[in-house]
């Protein structure tokens, strides 16, 4: 573990030096990226050099063990090391993400770069052990949603509760005020930092203009209730999927998120700003290559897996449709209902035999709980089966994500190789060619560019086989996840059917000797 | 048409459910016994087949059957309608035409949506719809049945003429039925009933019994009209419901199909959905039945009875006018003997429409409210009957699900 958390110190001191002096290099080899990607691969360096101050100091350090650090960098990283993931993410919000990585790079940066505080050690271990464990023990609420302000800047403010034991957050219960873009916020940086690298990022409650702009411009209706409530749910899952996360939850975003008290604005999530158009075009050009990449799958798992996961996908959806209509009709059973009901005790009243008329006034009663009934029992199939169902969809959308990141890495790896052979052959020509004086000069620097993509490509293949794996990982935990999440949720569910019988047998039970008396 | 071949055999129906529920004591009289054993469908129209018992001498056959058309029925209740000796009794209402409107709605749309379906799911949603069909039809079965059974258990109208012939003729009645220019007529006389509803709307009525009868029928039968068409808004929810089970079943089924993970709990969970879809489906039916049906039923019931208080209201009419006929003959002394013998039979008739009217309407109170009684009865018991088995089939899945 320490050595691990050694390699990759020197990794990113290593690429930042690079980075200083080969950024139109970087630039050049980008021929599968948009220029200006948000989303940091191992070899994007810009970023890097922007954000921390730490790893230049070890600059000094680094000359004499170059190639010992190669060697040594082959090996596998830890998956679950913090300090390596916020430094490449990009930083939406730039207030925070940098501060922690300095902080843990400077308890390292000491004479001996090899002491790694043990108690940091255990501590992630501990942490790792008990978000996979039965120990994982963490409960959040997302609840009071309260307007804020008035007109179109108004916005909904929901309480974040959070209940734990886990020694990673200073205090075992707390809570705290967000915002829907305070959580899209949140989402956008997990997804910058770590979908490239294979871990599937639970996506966030979609966004909804029609649905805000009712509450913004103050309509107290019915409708615009179920939609704070319905995002207020939504919102809930999103947090407790997030957290379930081994790796997310210890991410400093996300504690960050559920506890400090102040969180700067998450301006980017905002559709039209510029990092909103900035994704737009991203989504264009990720599904354009999509269809040119053409990889060759020589793990048969993963094609396996991607069909499992089409086929999924489609039935997951026809599903959710099956169960949307099925709300539909039950509300409007719910609204026939209390219609005869209406109608049932007008009918009574007009009976002149008195008996049948109080009868006939009963069944109206009863007719008017059942309603009451079906509008509760149409809840439980929006809120449980509906909800879990659109979940999962945007779930499977994200795993697909995963795949065509790993395609990505593929590609990017594929494309150094290709650059490294066209240096080789231009060194091949150099060599050929007799010119003495300019000669050397050119060879120096196309021997430098063959070392500085020999190290691509072995960095490549290094991030191919390490999304391969974290995928794998990922997809098992997700299979995991998925039986245990719908085994619950289903079983809530059937339970709210056998509530509405229950009561549906009370009510008639009650009416039975009613109408017997009927004379 | 694949569904209407399904129907076109002869499907046995008995004489029970509807016909004992909306009116107690039918058909219990052994000398003229009447049930539609059989109905055939064809097309658009429906054949039923009458068949009577009888010891009564006034058939020449004891037992025997004849094929009748919907229109056939139409017929007879028109001449019983136009018979001025039953003018004082409640006609029973005339059967409401075969409709097969909805489930060929919802066939058309079946045939729309083939392509999306999996073989399974279009498989059972035809069943859905082969067995709505089968409901409608015998609705109407049971309903003409009815119709009949009542004319045979009233005393006077089972010894009707047109009655004898509708039971016994074994030829197509067509001849006798209404042609375009009564059919008319007909319409012409719907025209004059809204007339009378002003008439006595607006008339004094110096009985009491009569008044309060007019009262109460005339509001009651617009709270029943509206309770009807509410009750059948209800129930075609309850269906829809049912049918959306059909599709969560068969997605589910699917899915755990083609899942390789131990999701063992989706095929349970589609048995089960498949299941309840049964059991919502009959809870649809049987409320149909006990409740807009007779609901239903009742609402043209009413309408027979605020027909008979038109009749009566048309005959005081007369009377009046007979009366102001004869005060003018006495003062211009001409054809008095004449308009006294018009005053008195105008007389004698709207007492004897008030005597025999009274009665129908009072024994009409006794059988609306025993068949709501019964109805009422049997629809609470069937809930809690279909309830029970909604709640063991979920809770046995709740179990198998908790204990995997």
């Amino acid at each position: 573990m320490r050595d691990e958390l050694f390699c990759s110190l020197f990794y990113i001191t290593v690429v930042t030096v690079l980075g200083i002096s080969g950024i139109d290099m970087a630039h050049k080899a980008k021929n599968h990226s948009s220029p200006s990607s948000p989303e940091p691969a191992s070899l994007q360096v810009e970023d890097v050099s922007a954000n921390s101050n730490g790893p230049k100091t070890a600059e000094i350090l680094i000359d004499d063990d170059q190639d010992d650090l190669f060697a040594e960098a082959t090996e596998e990283v830890s998956l679950d090391s913090p300090e390596r993931e916020p430094i490449l993410s990009d930083g939406p919000s730039p207030a925070i993400t940098p501060v922690t990585p300095t902080a843990l790079i400077s308890n390292r940066i000491e004479p001996k770069v090899i002491g790694v505080p043990s108690m940091f050690e255990r501590s992630l271990d501990e942490v790792e052990e008990e978000a996979g464990g039965d120990l994982f023990d963490i409960n959040i609420s997302v609840s009071d949603p309260e307007k804020v302000g008035d007109g179109m800047n108004a916005y909904m403010a929901y309480k974040v509760t959070t209940k734990t034991s886990l020694t990673i957050f200073n205090q075992s219960e707390f809570s705290v005020k967000r915002r829907f873009s305070d959580f899209l916020g949140l989402h956008s940086k997990l997804a910058s930092k770590y979908m490239h690298i294979g871990y599937i990022v639970p996506p966030a409650p979609e966004k909804s203009i029609v649905g805000m702009t009712k509450v913004k411009v103050g309509k107290e209706d019915l409708s615009s209730t179920e939609f704070v409530e319905k995002r207020r749910s939504a919102l809930e899952r999103y947090l407790m999927r997030t957290v379930k996360h081994p790796t997310l939850i210890q991410d400093p975003d996300v504690i960050q998120f559920l506890e400090s008290s102040e969180l700067p604005r998450a301006v980017s999530t905002q559709a039209l700003s510029g990092a909103g158009i900035l994704r737009m075009v991203n989504k264009a050009a990720d599904a354009v290559n999509k269809m040119t990449i053409k990889m060759n799958e020589s793990d048969a798992w993963f094609e396996e897996k991607q069909q499992q996961f089409e086929n999924l996908d489609q039935q997951l959806r026809k599903l959710h449709a099956s169960v949307e209509a099925l709300v539909c009709h039950r509300k409007e059973l719910s609204v026939n209902t209390a219609s005869f009901a209406r109608s049932a005790a007008m009918l009574g009243n007009s009976e002149d035999h008195t008996a049948l008329s109080r009868a006939l006034s009963q069944l109206a009663e009863v007719e008017e709980k059942i309603d009451q009934l079906h509008q509760e029992q149409a809840y439980a199939d929006f809120y449980l089966f509906s909800e879990l169902l659109g979940d999962y969809v945007r779930l499977i959308t994200a795993v697909k994500g995963v795949f065509d990141q790993r395609m990505k890495t593929w590609s990017k790896w594929q494309d150094a190789q290709v650059m490294l052979q066209k240096k080789r052959e231009a060194e091949a020509k150099l060599h050929l060619a007799n010119k003495p004086d300019k000669l050397q000069q050119a060879k120096d620097e196309i021997k430098e560019e063959i070392e500085e993509w020999e190290g691509k490509v072995q960095q490549g293949e290094r991030d191919f086989e390490q999304i391969s794996k974290t995928i794998r990982k990922e997809v098992g935990r997700f299979e995991k996840e998925r039986v245990k999440d719908f085994k619950v949720v289903i079983i809530k569910y059937l339970e709210s059917l056998v509530h509405t019988q229950q009561q549906l047998i009370k009510y008639w039970e009650a009416f039975l000797p009613e109408a017997k008396a009927i004379a | 048409m694949r569904v209407y071949k399904v129907l076109k055999k002869i499907i046995h129906l008995g004489a029970k459910g509807l016909a004992r529920s909306v009116s107690v004591d039918l058909n219990n009289d052994a000398s003229l016994l009447i049930d539609i054993p059989d109905a055939l469908c064809e097309r658009d129209k429906v054949k039923f087949t009458v068949h009577t018992k009888t010891t009564l001498g006034t058939f020449q056959k004891p037992e025997f059957s004849v094929s009748r058309q919907h229109e056939d029925f139409i017929w007879l209740h028109d001449t019983l309608v136009e018979t001025e000796e039953y003018a004082g009794l409640i006609i029973p209402p005339a059967p409401p035409k075969p409709d097969f409107e909805s489930p060929r709605e919802k066939m058309h749309k079946l045939g729309e949506g083939e392509a999306s379906m999996t073989k399974e799911e279009y498989a059972k949603m035809k069943q859905e719809l082969e067995a709505e069909y089968l409901a409608v039809f015998k609705k109407t079965v049971q309903v003409h049945e009815i119709f009949l059974q009542r004319l045979s258990s009233h005393p006077v109208f089972s010894k009707d003429r047109n009655f004898q012939i509708f039971l016994e003729y074994d030829q197509d009645l067509s001849v006798r039925r209404k042609n375009a220019k009564e059919m008319f007529g007909g319409f012409f006389k719907n025209m004059v009933k809204t007339a009378d509803e002003v008439l006595i709307s607006g008339t004094k009525e110096v009985d009491e019994f009569f008044d309060q009868e007019k009262t109460f029928l005339l509001d009651y039968f617009s709270k029943i009209k509206d309770a009807t068409s509410k009750a059948e808004k209800m129930t075609r929810s309850h269906k829809n419901v049912a049918d959306d089970y059909i599709h969560v079943s068969a997605t589910l089924n699917s899915l755990s199909a083609e899942d390789s993970t131990p999701l063992k709990h989706l095929e349970k969970l589609a048995d089960l959905f498949e299941k309840l879809r049964k059991v919502e489906g009959r809870v649809a039916s049987d409320q149909e039945l006990k409740l807009t049906e007779l609901l239903r039923y009742y609402m043209r019931d009413i309408q027979a009875a605020k027909d008979l208080l038109y009749r009566r209201a048309r005959a005081l009419a007369d009377y009046e006018n007979a009366n102001k006929a004869l005060d003018k003959a006495r003062l211009k002394s001409k054809d008095v003997a004449q308009a006294q013998q018009h005053q008195q039979q105008c007389l004698q008739k709207f007492d004897t429409l008030s005597e025999s009217g009274k009665k129908e309407l009072t024994s009409f109170k006794g059988r609306r409210v025993l068949a709501f009684r019964k109805n009422l009865i049997e629809m609470a018991e069937l809930e809690i009957k279909h309830a029970k088995s909604n709640m063991a089939l979920l809770q046995g899945c709740v179990e198998l699900l908790k204990s995997n």
